[in-house]
């Protein structure tokens, strides 16, 4: 298990009960080396991000035209994904469709088994965490290694990522240390050039021997039947050039039509993320090794994942399928850096993965998702594809309600206050009776300390203000009276 | 003729802070304007429109609508009631036809304190002054990015005489209210409007502007558990003692 002992706990707890958002959540705003490591990584990128994109002429009409492009290609996807296979059959590859996470697994270690492949290099992917696949290779006895070094750090500590873009973020420089003095055997050394030579030295063997590679895909370019992969290590680079065979597996809303596209997308992806104006690789591939060619792999297999992406097409939450997975939304959004990416109990976490998760897991079982946001709106300024997240959490909010997946006392108390601010008359009497009775408890100092019921959390916080001796509808006649 | 224009206080500065009210109401008369209070007004349906009951909020926006549509300016001094009214309406009432007309009308007639100075008064503060040298700095609430207001409020603000500005670090990230979510989510509310309220503590201010009521009741409301002395208050509060006027009643 992980080496860090709070990191140990909450994932055994995660596991063993039914997803609890709230009681994680607790826990997570409770941890204060956590919101302090999550805080100071996502703060540095957030400003990162607005710093660079603010260098363009014209960020937000970008930013519109990205959006503009996802949309097309997920209004028109059917035609994109023929054109796409058509394209990476062309250059000698082979596709594949996995409707499920299941499949996805499947196809992969069946390729595998079939063509006895033993090492594996992976690049960091998303798609690959969603199903799981690393965990399946071992099962199936594929010596598989994570080449992403915050990846690596996570597989060898059997942890968790936290962020869509940094995964160990909720790690500091000491856990590594004594994590990697532990894995490999060697005297403790927190020098971060040391152990990121030290997890080189391991890994440059690995890509040596590897005979299967598997990398994830920022883009599918459809006009091409180009996978797009962007990175700083260098690692993705050594997975498609290296192995004899290579495998992408992607979700089939990364469709972009054009290369053109790229132009747009990938000027947004790197200074969304990290604030970079762009990765140090940005690899484009598709197909077999050519005749004359020195490295590509003898054979190429392009796995589109599916696993309920269909289902959110056709309905009413199209929109959120636009995401480029930058994780611009969690260093913007002000819970995420409270409580890190591991209480949202999914591999996407923040904004974005409250409004997914649910989606792809069904509502019922993440009901408390949509629930854990302020509605902000960071998020929704931060989105280089203007998901507005905000109002698919308040749609989702209203499915909860519509589909009564919320408590009936809560149900019928919204349903009674609603009702009767249609009325003067009601509205009046309930301020006056909030009013005698906050006042009453704030004993003549202006401040409740402590109120019972749904008031309890207020002042759990903060002190609740007493209410003024008349209210504004009080007061306005008494203007109208004078001369 | 004298332009008149509708007060839709909202609930929370109805009763909690009926001062801002006041204040509201004789800038706008210094600056000329008649200033109507259409009494049968009570809540524009956020918080069931946030928590998810739609026909509810709809039902209330109908309401508003109804009490404010013989009005061309609506002026209210919350940010997230205006972003209810303008940014959410037409959610629920795009898809009915003898209703959109009449939410289009409320809906461009809607204005924000501070925007409405600087959009259709075009007030220029610049002759005012606070009775004594204060060190003020201001929080920008959320709601003001929905509807597209930006720094006015803060230039507004460094127009006053005596103000010396005192920026608040992350001043554009959420106090942690959001409405029920302060009370469905304590742990979480509490640690975000702690952090709100430690970078109000660092920039030694006597007074922060806060231009939405629920933010300033989470943000006042931790300030004084903590004994943090930085009052909260709203814009036309300063801008009224800058007039010289008295908000303590008619």
């Amino acid at each position: 298990m992980a080496t860090d002992q709070n990191t140990t706990n909450f994932l055994e707890e995660a596991e063993a009960s039914k997803f609890d958002f709230h009681s994680i959540s607790v826990k997570a705003a409770g941890d204060e080396r956590l919101r302090k490591a999550v805080n100071n990584a996502v703060l540095r990128n957030d400003a990162g991000r607005k710093n660079i994109l603010n260098l363009l002429p014209n960020p937000l009409e970008l930013r519109i035209l990205a959006g503009d492009i996802k949309q097309h290609a997920l209004d028109n996807l059917d035609y994109y994904l023929d054109q796409l296979v058509a394209n990476v059959e062309k250059k000698g590859g082979q596709v594949h469709f996995a409707k499920t996470a299941e499949d996805a697994r499947r196809i992969i270690l069946d390729i595998a088994a079939s063509r006895k492949l033993r090492t594996c290099i992976k690049s960091k992917s998303m798609a690959s965490e969603e199903v799981e696949l690393a965990h399946a290779m071992e099962h199936a006895g594929i010596d598989v290694v994570e080449t992403d070094l915050g990846e690596f750090i996570i597989q060898i500590d059997h942890d968790r990522p936290s962020h869509i873009v940094a995964p160990i973020i909720h790690k500091d420089l000491r856990s590594i240390a004594t994590l990697f003095s532990t894995y490999f055997k060697t005297p403790y050394n927190d020098d971060p050039t040391h152990l990121t030579m030290q997890a080189r030295t391991h890994l440059r063997d690995k890509f040596r021997r590897a005979d299967l590679g598997i990398t994830g895909g920022n883009f599918l370019v459809a006009e091409t039947g180009q996978v797009c992969v962007v990175e700083n290590e260098g690692n993705a680079r050594q997975s498609v050039t290296t192995p004899r065979v290579l495998i992408s597996l992607v979700g089939i809303e990364k469709i972009v039509p054009r290369v053109a596209d790229l132009s747009v997308m990938l000027k947004l992806l790197a200074r969304s993320a990290t604030g970079q104006a762009m990765t140090v690789y940005t690899s484009l591939f598709g197909g077999t090794r050519l005749a004359g060619e020195r490295d590509g792999p003898e054979e190429f297999h392009l796995v589109l994942l599916d696993n309920g992406r269909s289902e959110i097409l056709a309905g009413p939450y199209r929109e959120t399928l636009r995401c480029i997975r930058c994780g611009a939304c969690l260093n913007a959004c002000p819970i995420y850096r409270n409580i890190g990416g591991h209480a949202y109990g999914s591999v996407y976490p923040g904004p974005i993965g409250a409004l997914i998760t649910p989606l792809f897991q069904g509502l019922s079982n993440f009901k408390d998702l949509p629930q854990a946001s302020s509605l902000c709106g960071a998020c929704y300024e931060a989105c280089p594809v203007r998901i507005d997240i905000p109002k698919h959490l308040i749609n989702l909010r209203r499915d909860i309600v519509s589909q009564h997946l919320n408590g009936p006392i809560e149900r019928l108390i919204y349903r009674t206050w609603a009702w009767g601010l249609r009325f003067s008359i009601v509205y009046s009497c309930i301020t006056m009776f909030q009013k005698w009775d906050l006042r009453r408890r704030a004993k003549k100092t202006g401040w409740v300390k402590k109120l019972p019921a749904v008031g309890a959390g207020w002042t759990q916080i903060r002190d609740m203000p007493a209410p003024a001796r008349k209210t504004f509808h009080q007061l306005w006649p008494k203007r109208k009276s004078e001369p | 003729m004298q332009p008149t224009a509708a007060l839709f206080i909202t609930c929370l500065t109805d009763q909690f802070y009926p001062t801002v009210g006041i204040a509201v109401t004789k800038i706008l008369e210094h600056f000329g304007w008649r200033v109507e209070f259409p009494a049968a007004q009570t809540c524009c349906g956020q918080p069931f429109f946030n928590n998810g009951f739609h026909p509810e909020a709809k039902a209330l926006a109908k309401r508003m609508i109804e009490v404010f549509e013989p009005y061309d300016h609506i002026i209210t001094p919350s940010g997230s009631c205006c972003a209810m009214v303008r940014e959410q309406f037409h959610h629920l009432l795009d898809d009915d036809p003898a209703w959109k007309p009449r939410m289009h009308k409320v809906t461009h007639a809607t204005y924000e304190f501070v925007e409405f100075l600087h959009k259709v008064i075009k007030a220029d503060l610049s002759k005012l002054s606070l009775p004594a040298k204060r060190r003020v700095s201001y929080h920008y609430t959320c709601h003001l990015r929905g509807i597209g207001v930006k720094d006015e409020g803060v230039r507004l603000l460094q127009q006053l005489g005596n103000v010396e500005f005192a920026p608040l670090e992350r001043t554009d990230q959420c106090c942690g209210f959001g409405g029920t979510f302060a009370m469905k989510y304590p742990e979480i509310s509490g640690a975000i409007v702690e952090d709100k309220v430690n970078c109000i503590a660092a920039t030694g201010a006597e007074a922060l502007v806060c231009n939405d009521a629920g933010c300033t009741m989470n943000i006042s409301g931790l300030c004084h558990r903590r004994d943090v002395p930085t009052r909260v208050v709203h814009i036309a509060e300063l801008i009224a003692e800058a007039m010289g006027i008295d908000i303590g009643g008619w």
